[in-house]
């Protein structure tokens, strides 16, 4: 009997009402002039925009390199059963995911304000060394403790819960085979929570690259704050916030596809091999 | 607290000694005074109603569980303690790890490495516990593989395999550190019935080579033609325990008498 397939009529004319809409925005960008994509085009490969753009790039980079280390370090402590590392854990928690990262930033590039000297050494005992905070703490310190930071105390969230999420009778396998408690977690454990750590941690990585927009308060030239440079002296305040919004968008797509191999990649174990037939087991018996 | 040993309980002859073993969960109390004697080469068989307390006993073995009174030796040792000068000494991890690597333990979840292929999950704890070369674990593994007859799986990962194979697996693994005593907790309870005979036939080749084990179990015809002796455990104490044909002949007790009605 000939089987006729249901035919989705709702799907075209949906299709039809959005591609028409869609259209017309197109058509809309490329014919008002006021885009100007001329200067759009003239200032994407801008010697400073490019800058601009590196710095953005090793920002988001050590940013996320911090948070990584930190989070973990955190995330350790926070489950540690020693209560001193636990409960200092909680607190880092507590005020860096509880104050605005704005702030943070803020405070941090004024640091100087508040200790213009920082001396290493014991509380009341000798002092080890000291240096002159308006020196040592410039836009850069300032952003990189910032971001880095207040990400690791997201970080540490996200390997916490990635860390509870593998089964207990995996630690308790790999103890009862005698393995050191470092062993365990690094060996069954980590790599094991890896996979519910990573599809957060890519999140995070392309949020960093946005967030890294921030640190244009503290006049640090990153991406944005290189077109704000150049649209403040210009007054072509769109067609410099379209070519910044195009390098975020080529890097988060770039991002996005790095994010895809690299699940695939801790996944492996989940994809199921084509089942062969048990030969030894019938040979066995 | 663990009470000392006396010289009577260290004898060389015993794999296990446990005398007024105690255990709570919370205010919950599991276990309330285990003894039990295992001597070497002997397979001793755990039987008794879910929720008597034989798991957390045999995981106690190996200080996966940590005893609140009585006085627990296996190998020799003192599980977790060290006695030094008329004192117990609570071990670091490091010392009970050391303890535990002598101690083959099989669960009733398998808990392989799901991120190791099986080859993997044999030699990880060889070579990162014992130090053996990766050359030489690679072919004890192989030998280990064809005795649970699943060679042909060495680089499959455990998800692919069906619960008996895994469970060979786990016992493989185990055996691969060469332990002198190998625990197993209700292995089979977690198979589909065709596949509980594959893992017992495991089981009873390692009994034939003279392997000390601890089985809690509720495969009545294993304890009965492996067993050299049954323990019956019940609401926290061990009930009776004599040979299986006693056992399952002529039970002394009301208590194993409505058990056996019950599961046989």
């Amino acid at each position: 009997m000939e089987v006729v397939p249901l035919r989705y009529y709702g799907r075209w004319i949906t299709a039809l009402a959005l591609g028409v809409v869609l259209a017309g925005l197109l058509v809309s960008m490329i014919t008002n002039p006021r885009f100007k994509w001329d200067i759009v085009a003239h200032y994407l490969f801008d010697d400073s925009i490019i800058a601009g753009l590196m710095m953005t790039i090793w920002l988001t980079v050590a940013a996320m390199g911090i948070g990584i280390v930190l989070g973990t370090a955190v995330a350790l402590m926070r489950i540690s059963d020693n209560p001193v590392l636990s409960n200092i854990a909680g607190g880092y928690l507590w005020i860096f995911r509880g104050t605005p990262l704005l702030v943070q930033l803020i405070f941090w590039y004024n640091l100087s304000a508040l200790y213009p000297q920082i001396t290493i050494g014991f509380p009341f005992g000798p002092s080890l060394g000291s240096f002159d905070a308006n020196r040592y703490i410039t836009v850069y310190v300032a952003a990189l403790l910032g971001l880095g930071l207040n990400e690791g105390a997201y970080m540490s969230e996200i390997v916490r819960s990635g860390l509870n999420a593998v089964a207990t009778g995996q630690r308790e396998a790999a103890e009862a085979l005698g393995m050191s408690r470092f062993r365990v977690m690094a060996r069954i454990i980590l790599p094991q929570a890896m996979r519910v750590i990573i599809p957060p941690t890519g999140n995070q990585l392309i949020g960093m690259l946005k967030t890294t927009s921030l640190v244009s308060v503290i006049a640090l030239q990153e991406l944005l704050y290189s077109a704000q440079l150049i649209y403040t002296a210009n007054f072509q305040t769109i067609p410099l916030l379209i070519v910044a919004s195009a390098w975020y968008l080529v890097l988060t797509t770039l991002l996005s596809i790095g994010q895809y191999f690299v699940e695939r990649h801790f996944g492996r174990s989940d994809r199921r091999v084509a089942a062969a037939p048990d030969v030894a087991i019938e040979s066995g018996k | 607290m663990p009470a000392p040993a006396d010289s009577r309980d260290s004898l060389e002859s015993f794999a296990v000694v446990a005398r007024g073993v105690e255990k709570s969960f919370g205010s919950h109390k599991v276990l309330k005074g285990v003894d039990l004697r295992v001597e070497y080469g002997k397979v001793v068989c755990i039987l008794g109603p879910s929720g008597s307390g034989k798991s957390t006993f045999l995981r106690c073995m190996n200080h996966l569980e940590r005893i609140e009174a009585g006085f627990l030796r296996v190998g020799g040792q003192l599980v977790g303690y060290r006695q030094h000068a008329g004192k117990l000494y609570e071990m670091r991890h490091s010392e009970v790890a050391r303890q535990r690597a002598d101690i083959g333990m099989v669960f009733q979840s398998f808990n392989l490495f799901p991120h190791m292929t099986v080859l993997q999950n044999i030699i990880e704890a060889p070579i990162g516990v014992r130090g053996i070369p990766k050359r030489q674990a690679i072919e004890e593994a192989m030998t280990l593989l064809a005795k649970v007859g699943l060679t042909a799986k060495a680089d499959a990962y455990p998800r692919t395999l069906s619960g008996g194979q895994q469970q060979r697996v786990a016992i493989a693994r185990a055996l691969a550190m060469r332990p002198k005593l190998m625990l197993f907790d209700e292995p089979t309870s977690a198979l589909d019935p065709e596949l509980v005979g594959e893992v017992l036939a495991v089981m009873k080749g390692l009994a034939a080579e003279g392997m000390t084990m601890v089985v809690v179990t509720h495969e009545m015809g294993f304890a009965r033609d492996v067993g050299d002796s049954v323990v019956f455990m019940d609401g926290g104490v061990v009930v009776e325990q004599g040979t299986p044909s006693e056992f399952f002949n002529n039970p002394r007790t009301e208590r194993a008498r409505a058990f056996l009605g019950k599961v046989l």
